[in-house]
């Protein structure tokens, strides 16, 4: 695979069943909310929907102070302070959506989870396009206890796969139509993400 | 049409019963609009392929929060999304025959249904191929009346079967009922089924006349001018539009008996005993000789005293004098008449030549139905007498006669119906080869019991509930076909249903008028002059 393509964007730092967090590797680089990851524990690979991200002190007890008092801009505070960088860390968190079993796609919910210092890798385009074959994950995702509301997770995963195709509209009406049937007696969630999702 | 299209996909089957049709869900590329009543589709069932026809079409909601807080549509993306998902078309479906699939329908064709399609099963438009299936080609018997909606495939009228029963063409004024007339006429001359005594009321079976929008159309002696004789009870009339009649009608005062009298009740606003008055004159004077005699009365002492006599009551004396003054005003009506008609049609009949009788002027109902009623009692009493020498001798029984009828609802209405010699042939159908072809705008006049024995329906545009309930009494699925039938547009379109069809068909009738359909009604080894004549019109 070509590795311009597969973008890494993180590691592993933690993980159960349904969701893992990885540490960007630049601070403040966490990929797109919404976006597919994947990580690999061969012969699995795990696909996940990035559902959260944070940027912490390094040490939890240890907060930042505010240093720009006598800077001009903000970014001349990292330059006067390029310890910084090195103090403070992004993270993103996953909800596993689907994984791979020896290069077999299934949309539900791998039988292990990831290891820790596994590398995470934004999906490419044709990945995306593969996953998003069927909306089965849509479930998963709608019954996932996140504490970001759902209907703001979908529709930005939503918005995030339909770039990965070139007639963007009839895929968004398709996930729309998915979207309609799994939320029939829910109709204000579903307006919600309609909301989102459109154009 | 491509094969891609023929075989759109309209939806699944996801509810319904056998005696109430079947629930169809639209997919979300079929748009609802694009439905209409009518239509044939296919179920493609586990087993079997059903045939049927749409008989209704719904809107759906999967939510019924949708309908309270409707979303916002004119966002096109909202409005894509929930088409066909929380939103979607419902059609109903009649299944009425399996076609293929079983051993009963490979071998005899398609059979009626006696189960569903199971469920889920995928429910296409009917393609050309399924419908000519269905309604056959057209040969020697069957005869083709028009397409179905949508459609270029010929819908046929098995004619055999057609003239085995009295059969009805109904509609609100203007439909185009007189066409579809024409076009059976025409089939039954073309097929020589049977042959036709036509009640000509308006004058415009048996030479042209103008359609509504004013073009000449052309008639059944034009078109087959040795299969068909016009008879006239106008001559002047008929001399005016150039019409080549064969014979003058003129009946005689003797030749009208009482029954005749009796069924003019209504029309001539007789009272019940003025009828039965009739009757004693009748006996008094002898049937041939009372209305002559009748006439003749004059009031005085003589007249009184008979009037005592027969227990006749002054009043009824008047009011029947007043009836019988009316119909001695109509011209064709003699003391005597030279010629029989009776004899004269019953000649060309026998001939196989089919008989169109105009009116002329004489439009007026009462001299419709004295004419009518006179002349079919007798030929029917002469039918009736060959018949069974036929069946006694061994011969070959007569053509088989349908008598054409127009307002059909003044001879077979409840009151008159059973004594009618229409409302008899209504009922005994087929026994002596002669049947009906009753034309009538308002069939809820039209007893129950005449109408039941109809064979084969054919009606334009009804709106009126009683007219629509009385054409379909005794049908089954009656509320499905009430919506088609109240939806034919007013023009050009029937519903067929009954004996003659394998189950009921909206057609957009065959066209009729131009000199290519001509063509088309004349066979090659017609006479050279018809050709002539449409020779003459490609000029």
């Amino acid at each position: 695979m070509n590795t311009d393509e597969v973008k890494r964007v993180g590691e592993v730092i933690e993980a159960s069943t349904t969701e893992f967090v990885a540490q960007c590797y630049e601070l403040y680089q966490s990929p797109p909310l919404g976006s597919l990851v994947k990580t690999k524990d061969l012969p699995l690979e795990l696909y996940g929907v990035v559902y959260n991200a944070t940027t912490t002190s390094l040490e939890p007890g240890r907060r930042p102070i505010a240093r720009g008092k006598d800077e001009a801009t903000e970014d001349e505070i990292y330059r006067s302070s390029p310890q910084l960088l090195k103090l403070l860390r992004s993270e993103f968190v996953a909800l596993v959506v689907g994984h791979k079993d020896n290069g077999k796609l299934h949309h539900y919910l791998p039988p292990k989870p990831a290891r820790i210092h596994s590398f995470v890798y934004q999906c490419p385009p044709d990945e995306v396009r593969e996953f998003s074959q069927s909306f089965d994950f849509l479930n998963i995702l709608l019954n996932a206890p996140i504490p970001v509301p759902t209907e703001e997770i979908i529709a930005a995963c939503i918005r995030q796969m339909s770039q990965a195709y070139e007639d963007r509209h009839a895929f968004l009406v398709a996930a729309g139509k998915e979207l309609a049937i799994l939320l029939s007696g829910n109709l204000n969630q579903l307006k919600a993400i309609l909301g989102g999702i459109r154009g | 049409m491509t094969q891609q299209e023929e075989n759109q996909r309209l939806g699944i089957v996801v509810s319904g019963s056998l005696n109430k049709g079947v629930e169809v869900r639209l997919d979300s590329s079929a748009s609802v609009e694009d439905m209409a009543v009518g239509r044939f589709v296919t179920i493609e069932g586990q087993k079997r392929r059903f045939f049927g026809m749409i008989t209704d079409i719904s809107l759906g909601v999967i939510d019924q929060n949708l309908t309270i807080t409707p979303p916002n549509t004119s966002d096109p993306f909202i409005a894509e999304v929930l088409a066909g998902t929380s939103t979607y078309g419902t059609i109903h479906v009649l299944p009425t025959l399996t076609i293929g699939g079983d051993v009963a329908t490979m071998i005899e064709g398609p059979q009626s249904v006696k189960t569903v399609p199971s469920h889920f099963s995928v429910v296409n438009l009917a393609s050309q191929r399924d419908v000519e299936l269905v309604f056959g080609s057209e040969d020697e018997k069957k005869f083709y009346i028009g397409t179905p909606l949508d459609m270029e495939t010929k819908v046929c009228l098995d004619l055999a079967e057609f003239v085995k029963r009295s059969n009805g063409i109904f509609g609100k004024s203007g439909t185009g009922k007189t066409f579809l007339t024409r076009l059976l006429l025409i089939g039954m001359l073309q097929k020589g089924t049977a042959v036709n005594l036509v009640f000509d009321m308006h004058s415009e079976y048996g030479w042209e006349s103008r359609s509504e929008e004013g073009r000449k159309v052309k008639a059944l002696k034009q078109l087959f001018p040795s299969k068909v004789a016009v008879f006239t009870l106008d001559e002047e009339s008929s001399r005016r539009r150039k019409v080549s009649t064969d014979f003058v009608v003129r009946i005689g005062y003797d030749e009208i008996e009482p029954e005749d009298i009796a069924l003019l009740r209504q029309t001539l606003n007789l009272t019940e005993a003025s009828v039965q008055a009739v009757y004693q004159l009748a006996r008094e004077f002898g049937d041939r000789r009372w209305i002559e005699a009748t006439l003749a009365m004059e009031d005085g002492d003589e007249t009184k005293q008979l009037l005592t006599r027969l227990s006749i009551h002054e009043s009824t004396y008047r009011n029947l004098r007043r009836g019988l003054e009316t119909i001695r005003r109509l011209p064709f009506l003699l003391p005597h008449s030279p010629d029989n008609p009776v004899r004269r049609i019953l000649e060309y009949l026998d001939k196989g030549i089919n008989v169109v009788l105009e009116f002329g002027r004489y439009t007026d109902i009462t001299a419709y139905i004295l004419v009518a009623n006179l002349l079919s009692r007798r030929i029917h009493a002469q039918y009736q007498e060959i018949m069974e020498r036929a069946i006694g001798e061994d011969i070959a029984p007569p053509h088989p006669l349908v008598i054409t009828i127009e307002e059909a609802h003044k001879f077979l209405n409840q009151e008159v119906a059973s004594q009618t010699i229409f409302g008899i042939i209504a009922r005994e159908m087929r026994k002596y080869n002669v049947t009906l072809l009753v034309i009538d705008q308002r069939p809820s006049g039209i007893d129950s019991e005449v109408m039941s024995q109809i064979g084969t329906k054919i009606t334009c545009l009804l709106d009126n509930e009683r007219d629509i309930d009385s054409v379909l009494t005794g049908v089954p699925n009656k509320s499905e076909l009430k919506s088609v039938l109240s939806k034919l547009e007013s023009r050009q379109q029937a519903l067929i249903f009954g004996h003659a069809v394998p189950m009921p068909v909206v057609v957009r009738t065959r066209e009729y008028g131009s000199a290519e359909s001509y063509r088309d009604f004349i066979s090659t080894k017609e006479s050279k002059q018809a050709e002539k004549d449409i020779d003459e019109l490609w000029k």
